[in-house]
């Protein structure tokens, strides 16, 4: 018997109104992946991970934990864990009675994790201090906590570098690769594709509600790979480099040019070989697109032409 | 061992230990009774136009039976309102309904346990009331025989069993309010509109039975069940009023315990 995929999503909808926050998305998760599910904020990646967590219902579509449906109990949460926004607790009781509470609420072995949980997000010193005056890394550290003392095996982060100072960053994504080291499946949303990029293997891009991209994040670089434009002293020898050279996509003639898809490596491969061929660059311009650009074009737009204008910082 | 009811139920205990208004609540349900004991050793008047006012200088076990009566105008309202207002939206102030609803709880659990510790609480603090206000009441006034509401005597240890009778009788109204505020803290998702809200819901009775021309409906207002306990202070008892209190009661908290758990079960966590 093949075991069910940890998370498994088909056609989940959610509607508020006449607004949808969440349109027909479909993915899975493998066993021991950590996903990316990247969009920028308000593109619906926390109505989406609160429906995985059963907190709200779907419109339409469904969510599958480990093959099972959070709407249909709690039952479905086994083996998950996770957050969704910033992690909240009850501020008058202390870090560690939050977890004793959480843990009694899980049953199981839980209570046990709790010193070895509190070690792992670095609270020891703390625990003993309410939760009211921790600070918002700490609140983020205990939330890890907090899930990591199920014992998931699916842990479903919302943004958990948000809000953190550069070195509560770093030390977010060192903790989470070390749980994913560990064998953890992780699901984590963000809007900073840096994060994604550091962290994650597979990835969902979501803009407004959908998924416009799917995929490893390897495919996505390649995706990301610029377009080129270039004119040689020859164009038909040119072509016929271009077509032999590896690393060089779909090269094309088109208004008096080659054009082609390529990484700045296979770019700088294909100069050296032109000139070896004869057919020496006269123009070799890069015309558009890293990862990032792509990403904002994914999220933001149809096209490149639709993304706001930066803004300048004087 | 797998989580249960019990499990929110002992949590929810623990957790009212460490907020304001659970000794804000159970503080004037003690001291309300001692300062009253401490106007009665001072002043010689007394309450002439309310049952068993004029013997609170004759016997202190006249005393917590007058304060039921006046504390059913608001003050017990309020008490009751206090935490049973607040044990579902407190949740949706500190945003914490998502961190418990992710653990192994379904949502019916976890809500039954909030209503057994608003309940308690409810229970506590009019069992408190009634305990300071019989040691105040004694302190000042002694610990003697009480004349009933048909005029015979009873010995102060049988009165002191019709007091505790009639504090587990004034419950059945009491409880029927916190099941109240439970349905509107689950519904407001606000711990200050839910709390007034009760209050308001507990005013309106009152008026609704004093207007002219609904005296009718006064049997079936929850404000009239205040004074079942009333019967207990008859000679021979009078069952009616208890009785009566016994159903109408429910009818009042059953379908907003109902309500309030489906709303609580149904809605979709979407703050915090």
């Amino acid at each position: 018997m093949t075991a069910a995929a940890p998370l498994e999503i088909r056609g989940l909808t959610k509607v508020y109104g006449d607004i949808v926050a969440v349109d027909d998305v479909d993915l899975t998760v493998a066993e021991g992946n950590v996903y990316g599910y990247l969009g920028p904020n308000g593109a619906g990646k926390t109505t989406s991970l609160r429906m995985m967590l059963g907190l709200i219902r779907p419109t339409a579509g469904s969510v599958q934990l480990f093959g099972r449906d959070p709407q249909l109990g709690v039952r479905a949460l086994e083996g998950v864990a996770g957050f969704v926004e910033e992690p909240r607790f009850y501020p008058y009781l202390s870090g560690r009675r939050n977890l004793e509470l959480l843990a009694a609420f899980d049953g199981g072995g839980a209570a046990a994790r709790i010193d070895e949980v509190l070690s792992v997000v670095e609270l020891s010193d703390r625990a003993a201090d309410k939760v009211r005056g921790y600070s918002h890394g700490m609140r983020q550290r205990l939330g890890i906590a907090a899930a990591l003392v199920r014992g998931p095996r699916l842990l479903l982060l919302d943004e958990p570098t948000t809000g953190l100072d550069p070195a509560g960053m770093r030390d977010m994504r060192a903790l989470i690769r070390r749980l994913a080291g560990g064998g953890m499946t992780v699901v984590l949303s963000s809007h900073l594709l840096g994060e994604v990029e550091e962290l994650c293997d597979r990835v969902a891009i979501i803009r407004t509600g959908s998924v416009v991209y799917e995929g490893t994040i390897a495919e996505l670089k390649r995706t990301a790979t610029g377009a080129y434009r270039l004119r040689t002293t020859d164009d038909d020898r040119a072509l016929e480099v271009c077509r032999a050279q590896p690393g060089i996509v779909d090269p094309r003639r088109s208004a008096g040019a080659i054009h082609f898809n390529a990484g700045e490596a296979a770019v700088a491969a294909l100069s050296a070989a032109l000139v070896e061929a004869a057919a020496a660059p006269v123009e070799l311009t890069p015309q558009a697109a890293s990862l990032e650009t792509l990403f904002f074009r994914l999220t933001e737009g149809q096209d490149g032409a639709a993304a706001p204008e930066p803004v300048e910082v004087a | 061992m797998n989580p249960g009811i019990l499990t929110v139920y002992r949590w929810e205990l623990h957790k009212l230990r460490f907020q304001k208004r659970t000794y804000l609540g159970l503080g004037a349900a003690a001291i309300v009774p001692i300062l009253f004991a401490i106007a009665v050793s001072v002043r010689n008047g007394h309450p002439n136009e309310v049952a068993f006012g004029r013997y609170i200088h004759q016997t202190g076990l006249a005393i917590p039976l007058v304060i039921l009566l006046f504390g059913a105008v608001w003050m017990f309202p309020l008490i009751t309102a206090l935490v049973a207002g607040d044990i579902v939206a407190s949740e949706d102030h500190n945003g914490t309904l998502k961190t418990i609803l992710t653990r192994s709880l379904e949502r019916g659990q976890i809500f039954g346990g909030k209503v057994l510790a608003a309940v308690t609480y409810a229970v506590v603090a009019i069992l408190l009331n009634g305990a300071v206000a019989v040691a105040a009441g004694s302190l000042v006034s002694g610990f003697k025989p009480l004349t009933t509401l048909s005029g015979t005597k009873v010995s102060a240890p049988s009165a002191l069993g019709l007091i505790g009778a009639s504090l587990l009788v004034y419950l059945l109204p009491i409880l029927a309010l916190a099941c109240i505020g439970l349905l509107l803290s689950t519904i407001t998702r606000n711990s200050a509109a839910a709390v007034v809200g009760t209050l308001m819901f507990s005013l309106m009775m009152q008026l609704i039975g004093v207007l002219p021309g609904l005296g009718g409906t006064r049997p079936y207002l929850l404000s009239s069940q205040f004074d079942a306990w009333e019967g207990l202070l008859r000679q021979p008892v009078d069952w009616a009023p208890i009785g009566h209190a016994a159903w109408v009661c429910p009818l009042y908290a059953l379908p907003a315990l109902a309500a309030g758990y489906l709303v609580f079960l149904r809605r979709d966590v979407a703050g915090g």
